[in-house]
This record gives C-alpha cells, structure tokens and sequence, in this order.
C-alpha cells in the first residue's frame, strides 16, 4: 500500500483530566471542554471546521444509541459531515486515522477528531462483562470472559519463550505511574516499588492490580488540518506523516504459529525457531508498524524514533509492544525495561504521559489522548499545557501513537513529526 | 365529547434509587433475553452432549482448527467438521481472581488454552482440579463434559490428564 494523499497536519488538541468517575458532565459537555480548549488554544471558531470524527467504544456503557451524533449536535456542529468510528480499545487510533484519511483525500481542509467515554455508568466488574462482550460470545465469553485473564496467558507464554520476569512487568508499572506525577490530566499518578507492584492483590496469574489499567471517564480532541490550512492556523503545526494499521483473529485460540513479518532491521535468522505470533505477541501490532514505517522511511526504529505513546492497558502489552514496534528484537522486551531504555531519560521514553496505566483509559478518548500529548511534546509545549516541563522530552522529533483493541485484534500506528 | 381536562396518570408506589442528589444520579435498569442461534456452530454444542469435541479441516488446504469455524482463515475455502483427540496439551493457563460480573462467584478460575497433537490452532477453556502453582506449559490435560448441557461452551472442560 502506498500512500498517494495531501500532507495531514495536526493543528490543535485538547484532553479533560481523566478520572474514575465524574458524573458532574455528561459525555457531550466532556467533549465540549476537550474541544474548546483545542479550538481556542488554535484560535479557531465552528466556521473553520469542515467536519468530525466520532470516536467512542461502547453503547453499553453509553447506554444510548448515536452518542456521536447527539456530541456533533452539542459541539454547534451540525450539519456538518460525520461519522461514528468503533474498534474496541483500538477506538481512538482508528478514529484518528479516518480523521487523517478525511484530509489525505482533500475531502476536508479541517476535521475535529473527538473521542470519548463514560464507564462509571456501571461498576467496575459490569463493566469488565461489557467489555468481555467483544470476546466470541459463542466460544470465550461463556468460559469466564474477563480480559485481563486472556492478556494473562499471552503474559505467561511470553514469559515462557522469552524469560520475561514479573518484575520487569511491574517496572514498567512503576515507570508508568511515575511519569504520570507531572501530568496534571492523568488519572493515577503513584511512585510505586516493584515490590508494591507485585504485592498488590492479584487480578488474573500473574497480572496484579496495578499491572492494569483502571476504567475512566474522559474525553480527548484532536484537530487536524491540510499543509495549506495547517501553516494559516499555527505555525507549529504537526505533521502526521503515515498511518498504518494491522488486524488479528478475534479468538486467540485462532492465531496461527507462522514466522516473524520482519522489519528492515531484523533478517530471518534472527527468529528461526519462532513460531510467530502464537499467543504471545501481537501481529496487528508488528502489521501496522511496518505499513507505518515504511511509508515514514523508518528502517532503524530505536534509533529513527525519539518517543512512544503505546497502549499499556496491560504492563504485559507494554513490553510486548516494544518488540511489535521494533523498539528491541522479540523476546527482548523485559531486558528493555530492565535496562530503563524506556524511561523518560532513557533511549526512547515511552508512555512519557504515563500511558493508560496512569492517564487513563476511557477508551474512545484514549487513542486521540496519545495524540495529543505526543502532538504537545513535538511543539515543545508540554511546559505550558502541563504547567510543568519535567515530561518535556527536549530531542522530540519523531514520535510514534499506538492504539491497541482486545488482544491485538485492531492495532494502529501513526508517525508523527515536528516540522520546526 | 371525549376531552376532559382533568386527566392524570395515576399515582403508583414504585419508586427511583437515588445514589447522589447533585448532581442527580439516579439507578436505571436494563436486561434483555437474546433469542441465540449458533447457526453454523450449531454442530459443536450439539456434539460435547456425545462427548465428542468437534474442530474443523479446511477441505482445501488442511489447516486443521480446535476451535472450528466453517470457512478457513488461510485460504476461505470451506471446512469440515474434525473430531479432535480428547486429551491435549496446556498451551498457556491463568487463574483469574476477578472477572466480568457474570462469572465473579466462580472465581478463582483457571483458564487455559489447550494444544492437541496435529492441530493448528488452540482451544479455550476452564482447567479444574489443579492450582496456579501446580498448572505449567505442556501440562498433559484431557476433556470432560457436563451430563446435563448447559448448551454452551463450558459444556467441555479440562483436568489433569494423571493416573490417581
């Protein structure tokens, strides 16, 4: 696939501060303060926007039908084109990136991408039954359908092939939390220990509570824009400069035992005995990042790309994640974070905002959250939107967003760049 | 002349659950009976009342599947059915503490994926009888099924596959 569209360009974003519940605002008027803070933070008003994306995961949750319209409605945005993009946890990735295709194509010269989510409507365990309804309802759901028990299994045979150790699970827990004590959005800011991480009460062998992310509500606004738009609203725009996207089986059961897509790093010989993916690492993930770098030029990631925002649902997905993206080679996701090549400091910070572990992840919002913080580290704004510049990665570049749905079954990849 | 302007709705006892007043969080109720047709999975849970684990072959390129599916992923041919071997292998395993609402009073569980011999693909299912620390990768395992079917998956589960 190559891509052949106009230069996609990020003007603006916006994202509320996510918290467990906040039954105060309803998802439209969630929305509506991520949108005005993107739309006055770029000086722009309803006239400048050509259309939106709708992006949310759950009806369940939302307990109404045609959420995104009644927010187009709220926003003054209609009659304006829209539509409602769904991918489970991989929401917001795909929302921005039909949001990056509505300008590619030269449809629109301005598209508002707005995410949302309000999962306090339910409790905590109501709403891990809402979501283990993506599972097959016919062949996983009935057996105990609980997410993190499936991302559990993928854990343990990663642990299996690869050596991982729960403790380099926990660091990136802790690496997590800890980011997130300057980000005045995220939801659980904690300076934790890996022993805290590892004697916090277990969810599902061997994921502990603070191995996975907790359910938000919160909303995230990104605006996109054409080059000649984009340089007429900032003159920091940031350049969207590829997308890519990978799917997989729905069952994990399905996965097949086939060998490694490789990147331009890495030969056949490094994985010879691999059975690939099986059950322990995520294709869509290494399918998206490939069609992604490709069309970035990308051939040498870790040293090509200077921070991340993946999706951390699981700290498990984190470290697997590395190898999908090609941060480190498979089966060298646990030295990665053990060598603190992850952290803020380190080679490639990722998960700079603290992820989904410690931002949040409500889930429709959360893809276009990544953007928006990564879109504010390439301005070198995060200073004046986090009145705190200690996340502020001062080489930032290049970054990757990374969006993640049930078990690897949806993954998106965008590439973003600083333009000056 | 039928308009009477004195109508009103009767008054009734049933009341709301209010959880907070300000704002106003009220408790709304919702269920619904899905009527669930397994439609061409429909043979599967027929047979685990034979004791009989179906997966499926691809007529065309023999990819062999635990968990069947009518059309192959490989190539789209058509499949058909396949009876697997009721004994199997722990392809990887947890235990889960917590869970979706539906399945909390059954916890703690142990979900596995299952490997049989001269199968491409797994199967999902509960593991009973054994504990996290007794449960490892390439554990022996073989199928039992429920008398009385639950008419769904968990009409077949695993346990360890040891003489007593």
């Amino acid at each position: 696939m190559v891509s052949k569209g106009e230069n996609v360009y990020m003007v603006s974003g916006g994202v509320t501060k996510f918290s467990k519940a906040s039954p105060d605002m309803d998802f439209r008027l969630r929305v509506k303060k991520a949108f005005d803070y993107a739309m006055n933070d770029a000086g722009l008003s309803l006239e400048d926007i050509d259309g939106s994306v709708a992006s949310y995961f759950s009806d369940h949750f939302q307990r109404q039908l045609m959420a995104g319209i009644m927010v187009q409605d709220y926003l003054g945005l209609v009659p304006k084109p829209s539509k409602r993009i769904e991918g489970g946890g991989a929401t917001g990735g795909l929302a921005f990136q039909a949001g990056y295709e509505e300008i590619a194509s030269g449809r629109m010269d301005t598209v508002v991408v707005y995410g949302f989510e309000t999962m306090s409507h339910v409790n905590t365990w109501k709403g891990n039954e809402f979501i283990a309804l993506a599972s097959d309802t016919n062949f996983d759901y009935p057996i105990g359908g609980f997410y993190t028990g499936y991302y559990a299994m993928m854990a343990v045979r990663h642990m299996h092939e690869f050596g991982t150790t729960v403790e380099q699970l926990a660091k990136v827990s802790v690496k997590n939390h800890g980011n997130a004590l300057h980000n005045p959005y995220a939801q659980s800011p904690m300076k934790l220990t890996v022993e805290e991480v590892r004697n916090s009460p277990m969810v599902s062998y061997p994921l502990t509570r603070l191995d996975v992310c907790t359910m938000s509500d919160g909303a995230a606004v990104a605006i996109l824009a054409s080059e000649k738009k984009a340089f007429e609203i900032t003159d920091h725009p940031v350049l969207v400069k590829s997308i890519g996207t990978g799917t997989d089986t729905m069952r994990l059961a399905d996965r097949p035992m086939g060998k490694v897509p490789l990147l331009p790093n890495e030969k056949p010989s490094d994985y010879e005995n691999m059975k690939y993916p099986g059950v322990h690492s995520f294709r869509a993930g290494r399918t998206a990042a490939i069609e992604a770098y490709k069309k970035a030029g990308i051939t040498d990631p870790l040293n090509e790309i200077d921070l991340v925002e993946l999706h951390d649902a699981y700290t498990s997905s984190e470290i697997q994640t590395y190898e999908d993206l090609g941060l480190c080679k498979y089966g060298e996701g646990g030295q990665f974070i053990e060598e603190g090549k992850s952290n803020l400091h380190g080679k490639v910070p990722v998960n700079p905002s603290g992820g989904l572990l410690a931002a949040g992840h409500p889930v429709g919002a959360t893809g276009i959250m990544q953007a928006v913080f990564m879109f504010w580290q390439l301005q070198h704004t995060i200073g004046k939107h986090f009145h705190d510049d200690y996340l502020q990665v001062p080489r930032a570049k290049r970054g990757i967003i990374h969006s993640h749905a049930g078990t690897g079954t949806y993954v998106t990849v965008s590439v973003m760049e600083a333009v000056q | 002349m039928t308009l009477n302007p004195d109508a009103k709705l009767p008054e009734t006892e049933e009341g709301t659950e209010v959880f907070s007043i300000n704002p106003l969080i009220v408790k709304s109720h919702y269920e619904i009976d899905y009527i669930h047709s397994y439609a061409q999975d429909s043979e599967f849970f027929i047979a685990l009342g034979k004791k009989k684990l179906l997966g499926s072959k691809c007529k065309k390129c023999g990819h062999v599947y635990a968990t069947p599916r009518a059309h192959c992923m490989m190539c789209g041919a058509e499949t058909e059915w396949h009876e697997l071997p009721l004994k199997g292998k722990v392809h990887t395993f947890t235990t889960c503490y917590f869970s979706g609402e539906e399945f909390i009073k059954e916890t703690p569980f142990n979900l596995i994926l299952v490997e049989f011999e001269g199968v491409d693909s797994l199967f999902m299912s509960r593991l009973i009888g054994a504990e996290t620390k007794d449960i490892y990768i390439g554990m022996p395992v073989k199928a039992r099924f429920r008398r009385n079917q639950k008419m769904n998956v968990t009409d077949v589960y695993f346990v360890p596959d040891i003489k007593k």
